[in-house]
Parts: C-alpha cells; sequence; structure tokens
C-alpha cells in the first residue's frame, strides 16, 4: 500500500496535471440505465488515459435508500476502517453498511477496502447549520485526519466509484453493469506531476457533487485559498477537487443558477463585458468582483452532476474538447464524438459548445424516478 | 486477376484498434488497392496517415483524432463526422467530411484540400502554411468556432456559413489571431470586434474571385449544392496586415 504523506510532486503543491477523457449520459426522462453502454463509451477513448486512474459517478443508484447520506469510503487498512466506523457511529445515525461490492480482477493490483454507509444526520443542529452543512464538516474531519480513510462521496441517490486502472478496469472491479441509474459520468486519467492513487482518480465529489475534469487548473492555489476560507479542505492532490468544492459552494450554499455558477467558473472576458447591454454588463461584473477567486484559469472541460442535473462546460477559449450529442430523453457529453455514436449511432444531434458556455441537462418537469429496485436491492 | 485501377478493399475496423488498422491500410496499399471502404469505424486515430498514394479511402462512422495526419496524397471520405485535428501537417491529398468537425482541422497543413460541409470547432486552419506550389485549402460549408486562421503562415480557408440565419454573423471570435499569411475568404459577415487586430479586410478583386470560385464550384458538387447560389452571396477577404507581426516584440 502507498505511503501517502511521501506523494507530492516536485512544485510542492498537491497538484496534478491531466488530459483526460469524459463522458457523461443522463436520461432526462428520469429512466434508470445500466452502467454497459457508458463503460463502452468510456472503454473507447482508453487511449487518453494512461491507466493511472478511472472512475465513474451514477445518480438514481440506491432508491431503498434515497434519503440517506451515501457515503463511500475509502480505507488503506482494517485498522483505519474500525476507527472511521466509530467516528461514523458518534456522528451519524448508520442505517446499513456493506462492503461495496468488488470482483477479484488481474487488472486491479492492491486495492483499498472500499466500503458504504447510508446514514441520517442527527436531529438536533445548530440553527445555522443545515444537514448537508453536517455531512460537509464530517467529510473533511474523516479527509483531513491522521488516519488513512477517505471519503468517495457523501450524496444521497449516488455514489462515486474509482480507483487506480483504466475506467473499463475499475468499472469490472466494482461490477458496474450492475446498477441503474439516471445520470452516469466517467473518467479515464492521464496523470503526468505525481503518483497516481485511488483517492487522486476522478471524480471528485463532495455530497452530490461530482466532477471529472480534463485539463489543468493552473488557478488552484486561489481557489483552494478561497475555498478553505468556507471550510473545504483540499485532501486530494488533485486540482479537479476544487471543482468539486466551487460548485457545491456557489449551487448549494450561494444558491446560484448553473447559468451564473458557469460564469463563474468561465468568466467572459472583459472586453466582451464592455460590449455587453448595460443590465448584464453590472452583472457580469458583480460576479467577477465577487468570485474573482473562483475564476478557474488554465485549459479544461469539465462534467459536473448532482442529483437531477448534468452539465458541460469548457473554459472560456476552449483548450480541452467537448461534444454534445442528443437522442430523445438522452444527453451525452463526451471528450470525443466516436464514444458517443458507439453506443447511440443516430444521434438527432451532435455538436459542440462555444468555450465558457455550460450545456445543461435537466430532468425534463414531472420527471418521476423510479422508486422500486430489485437490480440494486440483490446487490445487499 | 484484378487491376490496379479496381483492386477495392473493404474492411469492418468494429473492434479493430488503431494500430493495427493503420498497418492493414499500409500493407493494402502496398500490394496494390486503389480503393479502400471503411465501415463502423469508431474513433480509430490517424486514419490515412503516412500513406502516399493517390488511392481513396472512404470511412463509414466516426474516425478518430488526427485524420490524414501527415498524409502524402489519399483522398478521404467520411460520411459522418470528423474529430479533432483532421489533416493535421497533411501535404497532399484530400479530405471530405459529409458532417462536422472538431477543433484544429487543418493545423499545420502544408498541401492538400480539406472540405467539411457543416461546422468546425475551435482553431480551424491554425498554423497553415504554404511553400511555391504548395498551398492547403479548407473550404468550410458551416461557420467556425473561434480562433479560425490563428497564427496563420500561408494557404486558404473558405467559410461559407450556409447554416447560418438571415443576419446572423459567423460564431467565430478572434479571427486571424496572429495571422501572417495565406488568405481568408467569409461569406456572409464577421462582427469587426471578432477579427484579431493583425488581420486586414478587404473586398475580393478578380482573382480572389476566381480562386474563390474554383473551390466553391468544387465543394458545390461534393455535396450536391449549388455553386451559382452560394457564390451569389457577400464575400469578404481577410489578410495578413504584416508578415512579421511580432518582428518588434522581443528585439529593441
Amino acid at each position: 500500500m502507498k505511503n501517502l504523506i511521501e506523494i507530492n510532486n516536485t512544485y510542492n503543491d498537491d497538484k496534478v496535471i491531466d488530459a483526460c477523457s469524459l463522458f457523461g449520459a443522463m436520461d432526462r426522462s428520469g429512466r434508470r440505465f445500466s452502467g454497459e453502454g457508458v463503460i463502452k463509451a468510456i472503454a473507447n477513448m482508453h487511449d487518453r488515459g494512461n491507466g493511472l486512474g478511472g472512475g465513474f459517478a451514477a445518480y438514481g443508484l440506491y432508491p431503498e435508500h434515497a434519503d440517506n447520506y451515501a457515503l463511500h469510503v475509502m480505507y488503506l487498512s482494517i485498522k483505519n476502517k474500525l476507527e472511521t466506523e466509530e467516528f461514523l457511529r458518534d456522528r451519524f445515525n448508520v442505517v446499513w453498511q456493506e462492503e461495496v461490492p468488488s470482483r477479484r480482477t488481474a487488472a486491479i493490483k492492491n486495492p483499498p477496502l472500499v466500503w458504504r454507509y447510508f446514514v441520517d444526520a442527527p436531529q438536533s443542529l445548530p440553527e445555522n447549520q443545515s444537514a448537508d452543512d453536517y455531512v460537509v464538516e464530517q467529510v473533511m474531519e474523516i479527509n483531513t485526519g491522521d488516519n488513512d480513510s477517505f471519503v468517495f462521496s457523501s450524496g444521497k441517490n449516488m455514489a462515486v466509484f474509482k480507483g487506480v486502472g483504466y475506467p473499463e478496469e475499475i468499472a469490472e472491479y466494482f461490477k458496474l453493469e450492475q446498477y441503474k441509474a439516471y445520470i452516469w459520468t466517467a473518467h479515464g486519467r492521464f496523470p503526468t506531476n505525481t503518483a497516481a492513487w485511488w483517492g487522486g482518480a476522478h471524480p471528485f465529489s463532495i455530497l452530490d457533487w461530482t466532477v471529472v475534469h480534463n485539463g489543468e487548473i493552473s488557478s488552484y492555489g486561489i481557489n483552494r485559498r478561497y475555498l478553505e476560507q468556507f471550510g473545504y479542505k483540499c485532501t486530494m492532490q488533485t486540482d479537479t477537487e476544487v471543482i468539486a468544492y466551487a460548485v457545491d459552494l456557489l449551487m448549494r450554499k450561494h444558491n446560484l443558477p448553473i447559468e451564473i455558477a458557469a460564469r463563474v467558473l468561465a468568466a467572459p472576458f472583459w472586453d466582451e463585458i464592455e460590449r455587453m447591454p448595460k443590465k448584464e454588463q453590472n452583472l457580469m461584473r458583480t460576479i467577477r468582483q465577487t468570485y474573482g477567486s473562483l475564476l478557474l484559469n488554465g485549459p479544461f472541460a469539465v462534467v459536473i452532476a448532482h442529483n437531477g442535473e448534468m452539465i458541460g462546460l469548457t473554459d472560456r477559449i476552449r483548450l480541452r474538447p467537448l461534444t454534445v450529442g442528443e437522442k430523445g430523453d438522452m444527453l451525452y457529453l463526451s471528450s470525443e464524438e466516436s464514444a458517443i455514436r458507439l453506443i447511440s449511432p443516430d444521434l438527432d444531434n451532435a455538436w459542440s459548445p462555444m468555450g465558457g458556455e455550460p450545456v445543461i441537462g435537466k430532468l425534463k418537469p414531472g420527471a418521476e424516478l423510479q422508486s422500486e429496485s430489485r437490480e440494486a436491492a440483490a446487490l445487499h | 486477376m484484378t487491376t490496379m485501377s479496381e483492386k477495392i478493399m473493404k474492411i469492418n475496423t468494429a473492434g479493430v484498434y488503431y494500430r493495427d488498422l493503420n498497418a492493414r491500410l499500409r500493407d493494402a496499399i502496398a500490394d496494390g488497392a486503389t480503393k479502400i471502404e471503411l465501415r463502423n469505424v469508431h474513433g480509430q486515430r490517424y486514419i490515412g496517415t503516412d500513406l502516399d498514394k493517390p488511392v481513396e479511402i472512404e470511412i463509414s462512422g466516426t474516425p478518430g483524432n488526427d485524420l490524414g495526419a501527415f498524409m502524402n496524397g489519399p483522398r478521404i471520405i467520411v460520411h459522418g463526422s470528423a474529430q479533432d485535428g483532421c489533416g493535421n501537417t497533411m501535404n497532399e491529398g484530400e479530405i471530405i467530411v459529409h458532417g462536422r468537425a472538431g477543433d484544429t482541422v487543418g493545423l499545420s497543413a502544408r498541401g492538400g484540400k480539406i472540405y467539411i460541409r457543416d461546422d468546425v470547432g475551435y482553431r480551424a486552419g491554425i498554423h497553415m502554411k504554404e511553400y511555391k506550389g504548395k498551398k492547403p485549402v479548407i473550404v468550410i460549408g458551416g461557420t467556425a468556432q473561434d480562433f479560425l486562421g490563428e497564427y496563420m503562415a500561408g494557404g486558404t480557408i473558405i467559410l461559407l456559413g450556409m447554416n447560418l440565419k438571415k443576419g446572423q454573423g459567423h460564431l467565430s471570435r478572434y479571427v486571424g489571431t496572429g495571422m501572417h499569411g495565406g488568405v481568408i475568404y467569409v461569406r456572409g459577415s464577421i462582427p469587426k470586434h471578432h477579427l484579431g487586430r493583425e488581420v486586414g479586410v478587404a473586398k475580393p478583386n478578380e482573382k480572389d474571385k476566381a480562386v474563390i470560385k474554383e473551390h466553391v464550384t468544387v465543394f458545390s458538387r461534393l455535396f450536391g449544392f449549388s455553386a451559382d447560389d452560394i457564390l451569389k452571396g457577400n464575400f469578404i477577404k481577410l489578410y495578413p496586415r504584416w508578415l512579421r507581426p511580432y518582428g518588434r516584440l522581443y528585439a529593441y
């Protein structure tokens, strides 16, 4: 097992540069579908990664525990697990816990322990603290504690599965073909700046917010220091982590719609702002002045997701690719069009959004998520 | 016995790794194939790279990045979309895409012709160049995203804007940023602030019109459009104002 303390890059800033593969698929009617297609699609972009990180996020996964926070926790030793479970019992009402099912495969070497816990936050919380805030606080405490436990995901009715390997190998390891979800996002990693480790694979997440990212956030230091003022602690040694916390802050805590949050992360250039109508100009100036420290500098394409929504976004001058495909209620986001067409050859539509313009997939009004789930129940 | 002129080869590329596919293309051409049909293409990269015979390669599906990179002679026809880096540094030949193309179409191309029926992504024609008789040409039926002709050093880009609505300008911003050679002809309008500061604007002269007509005629024949209708549109010419825009940047 890797000693995490010894992992670092030569710049000593806990940052990794990568150029990866992204994929996302959403059924906007809320219908849940198996991970098989998404696994096939991300595997088609195998050569964009180098086998040092693969991962998936899936939404609508645990309808039988839809109201519990689903904590997915990675442990590097049994001792870590016992300590962290004691912590969880102390801070939460643990409704159900189990090891995340996995199968032995030749490709995955030295996997850590990964367990999931369906928990409730305590009833009596301080007046100014929501249950979500409470969960974020506990996740940060686990991630920064001196025992090697890391929370992969902490949202309701969703999960992150990730590790060191190609994404299709991670999918096989975690048996993802057996799950059904209405949003899947996937990532194949090409880290070039530090050693790979399981926590450094994408997606990065907090609560139900997840991010998969291709690119390099050169504003990481500024973003990180800004987020630390709000209690977010960067522990995963990868630049992408700041995006997950930034969307949680902007969209959950500060209640901004994605259209505005996208302008924070990929703000219009000042000369463009000067040509906007007065009202829009004032809004953009206010956004840039208020959230200047959350501007993401450097090349990026990201797929961001949370319950009910999947979003694609690139940097303002699109230094990383993103293609969108639509077929009926299905929305696809991908680094390459070929991966979409491999699983959906007759698209109604395929295009690439302009840099900085978000592509937003929302559940249709009236979309009802299936409540029964024999497939997921069978995993217990 | 089949003669050279009719030697057709068909390959179902489903599940074939790009290195194996490109090796098979090299072998086929060494073997005298004059036409190759690739079916079920799903992202294999570098198709046509390195090939130097006037062979025709017909693709159904979605070829991967760097289609026709460093190619020297073949004619590639894609029934579908091309991804990023289509025609990267190609030297001679043709790429015809019955669909859209991703970013950096024709980057650093030094010869040959690329025809895209629909839109292209960012940085089409970036650092295209020309030398004596070798002049690469890109014809785009739709519109282009930002940085069209960035650092362009030679060759010709023709942007037709056929899918734009009436009165709608082209999308591309920062057009011709760093341009120091070659020419871009645009049918339709581009707001002035979308142009790079190295770019001059002029009306096409008779010589320009002849060049536009030549390439639009080929484009129309390939995709079944009326050249006359296209040529009726308003064209502007974008040219580099200086041959060495940054000549004084690092010198004093």
